[in-house]
């Protein structure tokens, strides 16, 4: 199979360092995947490609790039499937961290990150003379988790991260929730009560806008915007209610479970905090816009019709978790 | 100056395990490696660990037994013994530190049955064993307050009156050459699988420890018994897991035939590596396979139980060949996999040279003889890291740095290396000679040997290091470099292959992992003795060093 391989490359050391696309044109087995072909430039066509890879089995994480706009390894992605018109796959270094060298990108913020987390078991009791004994379920979610290989793929795309470097990111959220959902973090009962309050902060499990990036991106199904959403779960069920988000999440179900739809008009102070005059005023000129543009949402929120079928679900949905 | 007391090379399961141990005791500790920690090649190990725990009536013995049988009575038996007795310790210490391993109904851990032993006591994170324990050491690492020094490559040692005192190191990021001074250096850097082609390895297996030690003067042991796993994926030839077998999958032949009854009855699909490996190359010489694979069948273990136990290896065979196992079998055969030889080493992880250890693949204590139980090197990683950093620490306490010239050690490496990034253009490259001798190796190392094809590997080799003296490196700059990292690595496998060479050809039996069609018996007579090599003027030479046998009196193997 002819493919040509576009890479995007840079070179710190050349004199203008600026970003290029370079094309490689070279011939692959059917069944090669974006990382033999990238081996197969370095190793045949041009040594001054540097890439990091190693395992070519999805485990190592070493060769999250963007490969034809998205993030993902490349050792998982078939050649064949990632052909763009005139046989061409375009293969550029994972997204918002700084490029090093070609597809090398640096992975000290991915790492910092991590580190914030406090990354490693921190049980409250005394330990066992042998294992925790634990359920074999609790053991399998975690191991869902627990497969994340570091790759940086979700990183790389996530869309918040992008305008707001502080943010914790998918990746050590994923992580932190690896020891929240842990039955032998935290006190007797399991619950990592000071992780969540600390994750609970800004830039934490509440600034996911949940866009879906990461989810897409992840190429071990880790699904870590599911796992940021499980922890807000937690944290509200913990007692830490006095977020924006918490207040948010409850005005939002509040409002719905008692009118059958959303009153956007109180959305806004509730979740901010009735109080909160400053957080409240810097939302002004978005009322004013909103006034002006005939965008306003009615002042008197007006149940639905049949509002008892929506409190039904609700109740319905309660008794399952419970 | 960057010092330690306590230098740690490789930053895999050995590694980490080492360092904080070093740590623990007390030591100012760093770790280096090459790529960061949780890219090391400890990930590949997919099946499990095992233990023989107590509480649910195992008992070291038995595992010890298991192995030594395993081994095919070449693995000392006294090594064994520390290693299996300490194996319960270690996994319960690894399920404190946060593994999430896969329990039973009752909420204990769980355990799969795996080849070569007599019941059921490795346990098991879903398919991705090495990678959930490697992930949970760098974990414990981070807390331990070790120093890392992430993708610095170590390009030699520094050896002062004989005696190493430390390493120097290329920081790959920003091609700048140091001297890291240390006390005691402990080796926890892998395989060699690269040697090989094709191989389940990492590309980041490249032997560099065991070449590094080598030169230096450490001695080899047991280079010759290579292991191919049974279970290597056609085409990339990346590992399917034992486990697929621990969960009761089949070998077939063309015809659809469990071959393996007539090689291990008892055992089947579960006998020891080498045992199958052999049956499978032998049907497939026989023309019984399928484009030179037999096939693992995995359809009657159920969509569900694969889903919970062995989803990783199925995405790689969906991913890699295109064939789903819960509904066709897929294309195996077998490929080099694990290196049971290495720098050898006494049960503390000591080297014959002083104040340097080795442990985890890299090493030879020997506990996996002439051919490793499945699930043995991971528990052999964590036994002996934790071994060698608690000494290494010890023998830190009572020595002194070694005095040498910085300035002149990091002029000197410089220059060693601008000289081969100055090489001039001459057609060669780098990567061709590595498939020379991936290939030669594969073609005459492999599951069968001979004299003739190994002399022949040996000659090819020779003139691959000639070839290599001249070989330009494309890439000239200093910024991540992987040209140069390349051609560097390949000089250590270039150093790492004539030992296994020398070692095969010198041994006139089989055993283990060594079947020589011309010497096709076990000799217990003649070669019931570890072959040991260490650097000569001219060349590798050999001596032997006898085997540890304590308790299990060596008796023709069956399973």
């Amino acid at each position: 199979m002819n493919v040509t391989i576009r890479v995007r490359r840079q070179d710190p050391e050349s004199e203008s360092a600026a970003p290029f696309w370079q094309d490689y044109p070279l011939e692959i087995e059917d069944n090669a995947t974006v990382l033999d072909a990238l081996i197969k430039i370095r190793e045949d066509i041009d040594g001054t490609l540097s890439l990091r890879c190693s395992c070519r089995s999805s485990i190592c994480g070493s060769c999250a790039m963007r490969i034809n706009g998205q993030a993902g390894l490349a050792c998982k992605t078939q050649a064949a499937a990632s052909l763009k018109a005139g046989d061409i796959i375009e293969v550029e270094p994972a997204g918002n961290m700084p490029v090093i060298k070609d597809l090398v990108v640096n992975f000290d913020l991915f790492w910092n990150k991590i580190m914030e987390v406090e990354p490693y078991l921190q049980p409250q009791g005394p330990e066992p003379e042998q294992e925790y004994v634990v359920s074999n379920e609790s053991m399998l979610h975690l191991s869902g988790v627990t497969a994340c290989i570091m790759c940086g793929a979700c990183v790389s795309d996530c869309t918040v991260m992008e305008v707001d470097p502080s943010f914790l990111g998918p990746a050590a959220l994923a992580k932190a929730y690896r020891f929240t959902a842990d039955p032998r973090d935290g006190d007797d009962a399991g619950v990592s009560k000071e992780r969540l309050e600390q994750l609970n902060g800004p830039s934490g499990m509440w600034d996911c806008t949940r866009c879906l990036e990461c989810v897409q991106a992840c190429p071990k199904g880790v699904a870590p915007m599911e796992r940021i959403m499980a922890m807000r779960d937690q944290a509200i069920a913990a007692g830490l209610r006095n977020t924006n988000g918490a207040r948010h999440t409850e005005a939002f179900a509040e409002s719905v479970e008692q009118t059958g739809s959303l009153d956007e008009l109180t959305l806004v102070p509730k979740s901010l905090g009735m109080t909160n005059v400053s957080g409240l005023l810097s939302y002004a000129p978005v009322a004013i816009q909103a006034l002006t543009h005939g965008k306003m949402p009615p002042l008197i929120h007006k149940k639905i019709e049949g509002v008892e079928n929506v409190r039904r679900l609700f109740e319905k949905v309660d008794e399952t978790e419970r | 100056m960057l010092e330690h007391d306590v230098l740690v090379i490789g930053a895999g399961l050995a590694g980490m395990r080492a360092a904080i141990a070093a740590r623990a005791n007390g030591a100012s500790t760093a770790i280096i490696s090459k790529v960061h920690p949780v890219r090391s090649h400890s990930n590949a190990a997919q099946g499990g660990i095992n233990a023989a725990l107590t509480d649910r009536g195992d008992d070291w013995e038995d595992h010890a037994y298991d192995t030594v049988k395993g081994s095919d009575f070449l693995g000392d038996q006294d090594a064994i013994e520390v290693m299996c007795r300490s194996a319960g310790r270690a996994l319960i210490d690894m399920e404190h530190f946060g593994v999430t391993f896969n329990r039973d109904d009752e909420g204990y851990l769980g355990t799969r049955a795996f080849g070569g032993q007599r019941r059921a006591r490795t346990f098991f994170v879903g398919d991705f064993t090495g990678q959930a324990l490697l992930h949970v050491m760098f974990e414990q690492l981070i807390k331990s307050g070790v120093r890392r020094y992430e993708e610095w490559f170590v390009t030699s040692l520094i050896i002062e009156d004989g005696q190493v005192c430390g390493v120097m190191a290329l920081e790959i990021r920003t091609g700048q050459v140091y001297a890291i001074r240390a006390k005691t250096v402990i080796f926890c850097t892998g395989g060699l699988g690269r040697v090989f082609e094709p191989s389940t390895n990492a590309l980041i297996v490249t032997g560099d420890g065991m070449a590094l030690a080598y030169n230096a003067g450490a001695q080899l042991m047991d280079m010759e018994m290579v292991q191919y796993h049974p279970t290597t994926l056609a085409g990339s030839g990346v590992l399917i897991s034992e486990a697929a077998r621990g969960e009761g999958a089949y070998l077939l032949d063309k015809n659809g035939e469990r071959f393996m009854q007539r090689y291990a009855p008892n055992m089947m699909e579960l006998a020891s590596r080498d045992v199958v490996s052999r049956a499978e190359q032998t049907e497939i010489n026989a023309g019984n396979g399928i484009n030179g694979c037999v096939m693992l069948d995995c359809r009657h273990l159920g969509e569900s139980l694969i889903m919970e136990k062995l989803s990783q290896i199925r995405e790689i065979g969906i991913d890699l060949a295109g064939a789903d196992m819960i509904r066709e079998p897929i294309p195996i055969r077998p490929g080099m996999h694990y290196m049971m030889g290495g720098i050898k080493t006494d049960v503390d992880g000591l080297t014959n040279l002083p104040r340097v250890y080795a442990a985890g693949e890299c090493a030879c204590v020997s506990v996996h003889g002439g051919n490793r139980l499945g699930a043995n090197s991971l528990l052999d990683t964590i036994v002996f890291g934790e071994r060698s950093g608690n000494h290494a620490a010890e023998a830190a306490r009572s020595v002194d740095y070694v005095e040498f010239n910085v300035e002149q050690a990091v002029r000197k490496e410089e220059r060693r290396i601008q000289e081969l990034l100055d090489r001039p253009v001459n057609g060669d490259r780098i990567a061709s000679i590595r498939l020379g001798m991936g290939e030669s190796m594969n073609r005459n190392l492999a599951v069968f040997r001979n004299q003739e094809g190994m002399e022949e590997s040996l000659g090819d080799l020779e003139q691959l290091q000639e070839r290599y003296k001249t070989a330009p490196v494309e890439n000239k700059g200093k910024i991540f470099n992987t040209d140069l990292v390349f051609a560097l690595e390949l000089g250590f496998m270039l150093d790492c292959a004539p030992p296994i060479v020398v070692s095969a050809i010198d041994r006139k039996d089989s055993r283990g992992a060594q079947a020589r069609t011309d010497y096709p018996d076990r000799d217990d007579e003649n070669w019931m003795k570890h072959l040991v090599v260490s650097k000569g003027e001219t060349g590798p030479e050999i001596s032997y060093s006898p085997v540890s046998i304590t308790r299990w009196t060596p008796e023709e193997r069956k399973y």
